[in-house]
């Protein structure tokens, strides 16, 4: 178990981050001149921890894929950012956000890392309001609120639908002053394709010019992945088409523990997929049903349109599940149910994999009360249906706009399709307190690693996590390594390490050219996305999972004998760079299936359907399974299972019910 | 770190303000003119006209504004040209299809054009009466502006030249009016409509009663 | 593979590096679904392409939502299309008709040099951010979000300005490839909030200046760019940076 050493600090939860900031060792501006950091990655972890870590006086190097830092995949959060500002004065408090984080989680985070988290969430908002991130305020001049699934308060933080675009926008901007200050050197259309090990200790990267082709050293006294989360194992997610596992799973081959990889969020409100030329899903934002009510015909195989179903035909199916939260249950919940309901041949539209999101009785509702505040006696169903359409509007217009823009029906005439998609991963790279991973020296922030958010992340918690880390603990948290590291001298890019892992490197992409195969990438990423998402998404079970691990080995083996990688490796070449990176989706795919075939029970996103209540609810094992499950790789694509047991000190755990 | 930056008449920004203060400055004199012009609406056989143009070419503080005036254009003028290579070199290659209908004016993006057009227009129209006066002042000749305006305007093919010109200065008013509130940054929700559209009825009117003057002459109205 | 019916002719720029000339060469589709987007549609293409074992298209894409503002094609002379309001992502194949010949360009700017096909090099933003689109407050060193009143309309003046993806589609479609809109939103953005008057002075015009080094034209005012902004910015805001701009003059 000395591998699993998670440094939690000693002392009461409330006092453990404050007392290891006031004791954890600190490097003296004259040695941190001379200490180099590589992050990889620029999304709100990495830009964040970037510009802070230049702020104050380290040497950073930044690598990203895309051609500009602004472009990480952050930016298309939409709802907002927790906090525990209490600003609505209705009783929140940093508890009760770590409270609502580790019950959301259903029991299967650590507590210290969540009350962490929790406590810097105000300075997050504090920094952020500083750098000119305009936030939406009221109009007396404070900042407002809105609120978000899972929570009893007010503590969301939002600019519009574009939070994440205008917090990474933030971050951003303290990164390009740090360049223009000369203290970050920015490596846009970069790669990281391996990690450089020396003595144990991470020191360095290999990373691919995209432009160019050429592989590149680059040396660091420590390595930051910040790389997101590995959400297009499945092909189609609300990912950007770029997000890819690449980083952290070179890391994993090179020592660093994967924790909880099933851990999958599937987000309930996303536009169906329309045929086989999908490339992506497109998240509707869960406000959405706030409003609308989610039926399906009460008849299989229904093939009418959705307006042409009398009200009497139509099943209201999370309303009569769940009384109690109705439209409103957990994105896991409500996930399932739809699924549930295509499963047995109730879906609605082309593909028949979809349930209905109706306005109709939200358009009503709003068009009577607003023809009352206009004074307007007996309104004409034509009227209230106008005056509703208004109000919808102005609540909801560029989400109804987006939607008539991608499917070309109009949501305020027929009813929205919406379908679950694949939209985060909780798992992840294993940390410790520190956000090192179990290699000295490589630390992973963010969605990349698998900290906070337990089996399923709340709404508005995870642009709350990547700045955490990226402003306020890995600063701190990264002193504590490298003031041992003070004596280390630049390592040059001519170590037999460096040559040896571009070599590797080197290696591997002459493999993949050297198959001459007939498919393309895209043909193998979308079949292990098919794969994935039948046996190792919403609902899984042993004998689906047991299948799947055997068609991942058979699909990889298919993969290295027949891919087919067109062009040369050194020019830009979008087919090699995503050739690496479903490769290593196709080895992460099978962890993820193992690590869900060892956890039988079900807990958060992640559902067995072994272990279910009387009423297909998840039912959670807290005497089995209440571990994070950490993996070690071993060569030959092997893994061993370390466990580290979750000691719950301050919060119970209970069974969720949302009836 | 402020010295880095080139002076301000150097950067992009300032040469659409010299730009837009040039023209601007242009467009008030053109109020000027175009009342001087109005004077043969008096139809006293040109008398007040006259007295006008007279005034014009003797007062001295009108003599010293004329200079300002040329300063003006040539600054304009020349401005424009090194907007416009700037501009050049920003795109040196050149799109195969283009369709820029949809999201701007023909003649917001014609402005060199238009402009070019209204130079070799102010030419013209200095040979026929701007010189003429010169000579005259200079050799003391006593001089009949209006008898040369007939005169001038009797030929079609000066009225043609001179009508086109009056279009090419409507565009390029329409343009430049709002477009030099723009860069000096004078764009507000309130405001702006206002300026617009009185830079539309200014450019018009200035231009209507320009073009009445030849053809009212032309076709003999004012004897 | 792909369930539609529109045959089209597409007229794509390929361009093997920015040193090597380029040009518009003839691409044939078929059976392309209305339901797809513009870019799902160059999937098929490249697929195809993949298939004959040719170099597939290059072009810059990612979140496919139209928020980060990778995409950047000038289809049939427009940037990101016909439509206005959206990026190239977000553009779907039933905008056009079967039969329709599409021409598909780069965005075209001294200031961005074609990489390859129809991948730009952006950088000269970047830059442009780095002089000065940020304001200096190191990370920790804040007060409390709400010690700062700040008005409604000018904190949501400056989201607006803040929408800003970057993608570059002003530059590409004003006549004189300029930057200013791209500028103006930066500068704009800080000029609201009362946390970015402190440096407004020293980041009007440093950014001006770095606009001006990358080769960007200057803006002649015909909107153009404001009709082709994926995110409507105003041209208000460029108004806003001239006026900035003048004062920081005549203050320093």
């Amino acid at each position: 178990m000395s591998k699993l050493d998670s440094k939690i600090p000693e002392g009461t939860l409330e006092q453990k981050w404050t007392k290891y900031k006031s004791s954890v060792a600190l490097v003296n501006p004259s040695n941190k001149r001379n200490l180099e950091i590589i992050v990889v990655g620029s999304g709100l972890a990495g830009a964040s921890a970037a510009a802070s870590l230049a702020e104050l006086g380290y040497k950073v190097k930044v690598f990203c894929y895309q051609d500009s830092a602004r472009r990480a995949h952050s930016i298309a959060a939409q709802g907002g950012i927790n906090a525990a500002k209490n600003y609505q004065n209705d009783g929140d408090s940093v508890y009760r956000l770590f409270y609502d984080t580790v019950k959301g989680g259903d029991y299967r985070a650590r507590e210290a890392n969540v009350y962490r988290l929790a406590e810097v969430s105000n300075n997050i908002i504090d920094q952020c309001v500083a750098q000119g991130v305009p936030l939406a305020r009221e109009y007396g001049g404070m900042l407002s609120n809105r609120s978000f699934g899972g929570t009893q308060v007010q503590r969301t933080f939002y600019a519009a639908g574009q939070t994440g675009q205008q917090l990474l926008l933030g971050a951003y901007s303290a990164l390009q002053r740090q360049i223009g200050l000369g203290t970050v050197d920015m490596f846009t259309r970069h790669e990281m394709l391996d990690i450089v090990k020396i003595d144990d200790k991470a020191r360095g990267i290999i990373a691919r010019d995209m432009v160019t082709g050429k592989l590149e050293r680059h040396f660091g006294h420590a390595v930051l992945l910040c790389t997101g989360g590995y959400g297009n194992v499945f092909y189609l997610s609300t990912n950007a088409m770029g997000c890819n596992a690449t980083a952290a799973w070179k890391a994993h081959k090179k020592g660093a523990f994967f924790g909880n990889p099933c851990f999958t969020q599937i987000h309930p409100t996303c536009i169906p997929v329309s045929g086989d030329h999908q490339s992506k899903l497109t998240l509707m934002s869960e406000s959405l049903r706030n409003d609308g009510r989610i039926w399906v015909p009460k008849k299989q195989g229904d093939t009418r349109k959705g307006n042409e179903i009398p009200e009497e035909e139509r099943d209201y199916y999370l309303e009569r599940r769940y009384p109690a939260f109705g439209n409103l249950v957990p994105r896991d919940v409500a996930s399932r149910a739809a699924k549930e309901r295509c499963d047995e041949g109730y879906g609605v539209g082309a593909s028949k994999m979809a349930v209905f999101l109706d306005f109709k009785a939200a358009i009503e509702r709003f068009g009577k009360t607003q023809a009352k505040k206009m004074s307007i006696d007996n309104p004409s169903p034509q009227q209230i249906k106008e005056f509703g359409k208004q109000v919808i509007e102005e609540k909801y217009g560029n989400l109804f706009a987006m939607y008539e823009q991608i499917t070309g029906e109009n949501p305020y005439e027929v009813p929205m399709r919406i379908y679950p998609a694949v939209h985060y991963t909780m798992g992840g790279l294993w940390v410790d307190y520190n956000l090192m991973t179990t290699v000295q020296g490589l630390y992973c922030l963010g969605e990349a690693n698998f900290s906070d958010h337990g089996a399923n992340r709340l709404g508005a918690s995870a642009l709350m996590q990547g700045l955490a880390d990226g402003y306020f603990v890995i600063p701190y948290t990264i002193g504590a390594y490298l003031s041992k590291e003070i004596a280390v001298k630049p390592i040059p890019t001519t170590h037999e390490a460096f040559a040896a892992t571009e070599k590797e490197v080197q290696e591997r992409i002459d493999k993949l050219f050297a198959i001459k195969g007939n498919k393309s990438v895209d043909h193998f990423h979308k079949k292990l996305g098919k794969i994935m998402w039948d046996k190792c998404g919403m609902a899984r079970e042993e004998k689906g999972l047991k299948e799947a691990i055997q068609e991942i080995r058979a699909l990889r083996e298919e993969f290295w004998k027949d891919l087919r990688v067109t062009g040369k490796p050194n020019e830009m070449n979008p087919e090699l760079e995503k050739a690496c990176r479903v490769a290593d989706f196709l080895e992460l795919g099978e962890l993820m299936c193992m690590d869900a075939l060892n956890r039988s029970e079900s807990c958060g996103g992640h559902f067995r359907v072994e272990s279910q209540t009387e009423e297909g609810e998840a039912k959670r094992n807290d005497d089995k399974f209440s571990y994070v499950s950490v993996w070690e790789n071993k060569p030959d694509n092997e893994w061993e299972l370390h466990k580290e047991e979750l000691v719950f000190d301050v919060v119970h755990p209970s069974q969720r019910s949302y009836k | 770190m402020s010295n880095s930056s080139p002076s301000f008449l150097k950067s992009s920004l300032g040469k659409k303000f010299i730009m837009g203060f040039t023209g601007l400055f242009l467009i008030s004199f053109l109020v000027v003119h175009v009342c001087i012009n109005a004077c043969i609406y008096f139809n006293d056989s040109g008398e007040t006209f006259n007295m006008a143009a007279h005034f014009m070419s003797h007062n001295i503080i009108i003599r010293v504004v004329e200079v300002g005036l040329f300063i003006g254009i040539i600054l304009h003028i020349v401005q424009a040209l090194i907007i416009i290579m700037h501009n050049n070199k920003a795109r040196p290659q050149k799109y195969a299809v283009q369709n820029q209908a949809v999201s701007s004016k023909w003649y917001s993006r014609s402005m060199g054009l238009l402009g070019t057009l209204l130079l070799m227009f102010l030419i013209v129209h200095l040979a026929n009466f701007w010189v003429p006066t010169k000579i005259a002042v200079y050799t003391g000749k006593e001089q009949n502006s209006f008898e040369e305006l007939k005169e001038v305007f009797a030929n079609p093919i000066i009225l043609v030249v001179y009508l086109l010109g009056i279009v090419s200065l409507f565009y390029h008013l329409l343009h430049g009016f709002q477009s030099a509130f723009q860069s000096f940054g004078l764009n507000h929700k309130k405001y702006t409509p206002f300026i617009k559209s009185f830079g539309f009825w200014y450019s018009l009117l200035i231009c209507l009663v320009f073009a009445s003057m030849p053809i009212t002459l032309y076709l003999g109205l004012i004897k | 593979m792909s369930h539609g019916n529109m045959n089209l002719t597409l007229k794509i720029w390929r361009q093997n590096s920015g040193s090597e000339p380029g040009q518009l060469v003839t691409y044939p589709v078929k059976d392309i679904s209305p339901d797809m987007s513009f870019l799902e549609m160059f999937d098929v293409l490249n697929e195809q392409l993949v298939a004959k074992n040719e170099s597939p298209i290059v072009f810059d894409h990612d979140c496919r939502e139209g928020i980060c503002g990778m995409c950047s094609m000038v289809i049939n002379g427009r940037a990101h299309g016909p439509k206005t309001g959206i990026t190239t992502c977000q553009l779907h194949m039933r905008s056009f008709k079967d039969g329709d010949t599409i021409v598909v360009e780069p965005w075209r700017a001294q200031a961005f040099p074609v990489i390859k096909d129809l991948t730009v090099d952006r950088s000269s933003f970047e830059r442009i951010q780095a002089k000065g689109g940020f304001i200096s407050v190191n990370t920790g060193t804040a007060q409390d979000a709400n010690c700062l009143p700040i008005p409604k309309d000018d904190a949501d003046a400056s989201f607006n300005a803040a929408a800003c993806i970057g993608c570059g589609a002003c530059v590409a479609t004003c006549k004189n490839a300029s930057a200013m809109l791209f500028v103006a939103a930066k500068v704009s953005q800080f000029a609201l909030l009362p946390q970015g008057k402190v440096e407004a002075t020293t980041r009007v015009k440093n950014m001006v200046a770095q606009m001006d080094a990358e080769g960007f034209g200057s803006c002649t005012n015909t909107g153009a760019c404001e009709v082709e902004c994926p995110k409507g910015i105003s041209l208000e805001n460029i108004a806003r940076m001239n006026r900035e701009y003048l004062v920081a003059n005549c203050v320093s």
